[in-house]
């Protein structure tokens, strides 16, 4: 089992490092994003009860999920082409594992994933980020992102394997993007003036996750936030390779 | 002139028969300024009660503008899109080959994009009004308005379709899009110009695009606007776009298409 996932995850991170448009766009997008954010909504920190005295504490938590976004369309398409190029149906007359199939794929975006994460934590740093959670605080915030990175990239495999198109996969991108702008991304959500936006916010699990990373930054550890944070990753990471799992048994049979 | 408008209304005919008979050129056009506009001014309109932003339309209109000239320049980005999958699948070659005016050719993309931005800016004006926009300026406030999305869908389209017509391949979508979408963004966004913050401030005060998004904005307020600056950059980018498309047409024409 473990050499079938090495074996498989060695080609994803291969393939993945091939290939410059996997890696360039997931940490440079999200970065830029967030310059032009930083500079563009700074004002915001003159709102009364805005919690950062600088925009720039309040918006990095944003590039992680950005990254993560990226991290299941990555999925999704890589597992896609496999479908594609009838990768899988050559592999399902192999022993190989399913598990090992699926975590062994998810390990090139989770390896992009990772290496995002550590370099926004250094720009951030680099740009002044006041980063309250401490040394510890960035371990646990690493492992945070991690997680949702796993999440979104289990879905991104589920819907890779359940269409089997890339085209598909892509389609769903703006989706994911829907959800990321209309969470508490830009204002915190007692601070989002529209009833209906604030509504949609707070029952949009994309906050809970973005306010986890954040409360590293500008709270230091704040249980709330963390145990939502992290109970919703959890979920989100366990229904969703449940979900890729599933397609899987589906797709390897009808192979 | 007479064949170069009959190639022109051909291709315009066919880009829009396309896009509007394509769900999925369509619906993207549509959708994200709808999105963007949502997301801006409902989720940020509390950024209009930061202190020093003065901009007597309300944040909603203060946003609408801006969403109104970037559905209008990707407007042309997605028409350069069109103009690389027509060379991709070898359709743009039979073009090059039967028009008896090449120059209608890239008339014929401007105007379809032009039909765009109407369909999109129509759309968008509806919805901002049904949100509670509140519009201080006149019948010929919106015309200067309506005249800049024009002018900023023209430039647009005129820069994808010379990346296009160099490259011939739906891979140049991302040097079509990029490079417009940073100078969309990297303009007062957000809050007005004097509220920026750090080298975004001093990128803004350069950006080409800042005078039409504040010019736009004074249009909607009904402020008394000097318009004459951010029309003449308009124009200049168009001229300037114009020749870079025709450089490409003739690239394309070289390499046989």
């Amino acid at each position: 089992m473990r050499t079938q996932i090495y074996e498989i995850a060695r080609r994803s991170v291969l393939q993945t490092l091939r290939q410059p448009a996997l890696v360039i766009p997931p940490i440079v997008f999200p970065l830029i994003m967030m310059a032009i954010n930083t500079g563009g909504l700074n004002a915001a920190t003159d709102l009364p009860g805005f919690p950062a005295d600088t925009y720039l504490d309040f918006a990095i938590a944003v590039p992680f999920l950005q990254c993560s976004l990226f991290a299941c369309i990555n999925a999704g398409a890589s597992l896609a082409r496999d479908v594609e190029s009838g990768f899988l149906k050559r592999l399902a007359m192999t022993p190989m594992q399913r598990a090992a199939l699926l975590i062994g794929n998810l390990g090139g975006v989770m390896l992009v994933s990772l290496v995002s994460a550590l370099i926004y934590i250094v720009v951030g740093f680099a740009a002044g980020m006041d980063f309250e959670a401490g040394p510890l605080g960035v371990l646990a915030l690493l492992v945070l992102a991690q997680l949702i990175a796993l999440a979104f990239a289990a879905l991104g495999a589920f819907v890779g394997l359940r269409s089997g198109s890339g085209e598909t996969v892509q389609g769903f991108f703006p989706l994911f993007f829907v959800l990321l702008f209309l969470s508490s991304m830009s204002l915190p959500r007692p601070l989002i003036e529209q009833d209906w936006f604030r509504f949609i916010a707070t029952y949009n699990p994309v906050s809970y996750l973005i306010e986890g990373i954040r409360s590293f930054i500008i709270t230091g550890w704040d249980a709330e936030a963390l145990a939502l944070g992290f109970g919703i990753a959890i979920a989100m990471a366990a229904l969703a390779i449940a979900a890729a799992s599933g397609a899987l048994r589906t797709r390897l049979v009808r192979t | 002139m007479r064949r170069f408008l009959q190639v022109a209304g051909a291709v315009a005919w066919r880009s829009i028969h396309k896009v509007a008979t394509t769900p999925q050129l369509l619906l993207p056009s549509v959708i994200f300024p709808m999105f963007f506009f949502i997301a801006f001014a409902g989720g940020l309109s509390n950024v209009g009660n930061v202190p020093g932003f003065d901009f007597p339309s309300g944040y909603t209109a203060f946003q609408f503008v801006f969403v109104l000239l970037q559905a209008s320049a990707f407007g042309g980005v997605f028409t350069g899109f069109g103009i690389a999958a027509d060379f991709e699948n070898g359709f743009a070659r039979r073009l090059l080959l039967a028009a008896p005016n090449r120059l209608g050719i890239i008339g014929g993309y401007a105007i379809a994009a032009a039909a765009r931005t109407t369909f999109v800016g129509v759309l968008l004006f509806g919805v901002a009004l049904l949100t509670g926009m509140q519009v201080g300026g006149d019948g010929v406030d919106l015309a200067g308005l309506v005249l800049l999305a024009y002018l900023t869908s023209f430039a647009a389209t005129l820069w994808s379709a010379g990346v296009a017509m160099r490259l011939r391949t739906l891979q140049a979508g991302p040097l079509m899009q990029m490079p417009v979408f940073l100078v969309l963004f990297l303009a007062p966004v957000y809050v007005p110009l004097g509220l920026l913050a750090g080298w975004v401030h001093t990128v803004a005060k350069v950006n080409p695009f800042t005078p039409l998004i504040e010019t736009g904005r004074d249009f909607i307020s009904g402020s008394p606007a000097s318009a004459g600056p951010a029309y003449a950059i308009a124009a200049a980018l168009v001229v300037l776009f114009g020749w870079w498309a025709v450089r490409g047409l003739r690239s394309a024409e070289a390499a046989g298409g």
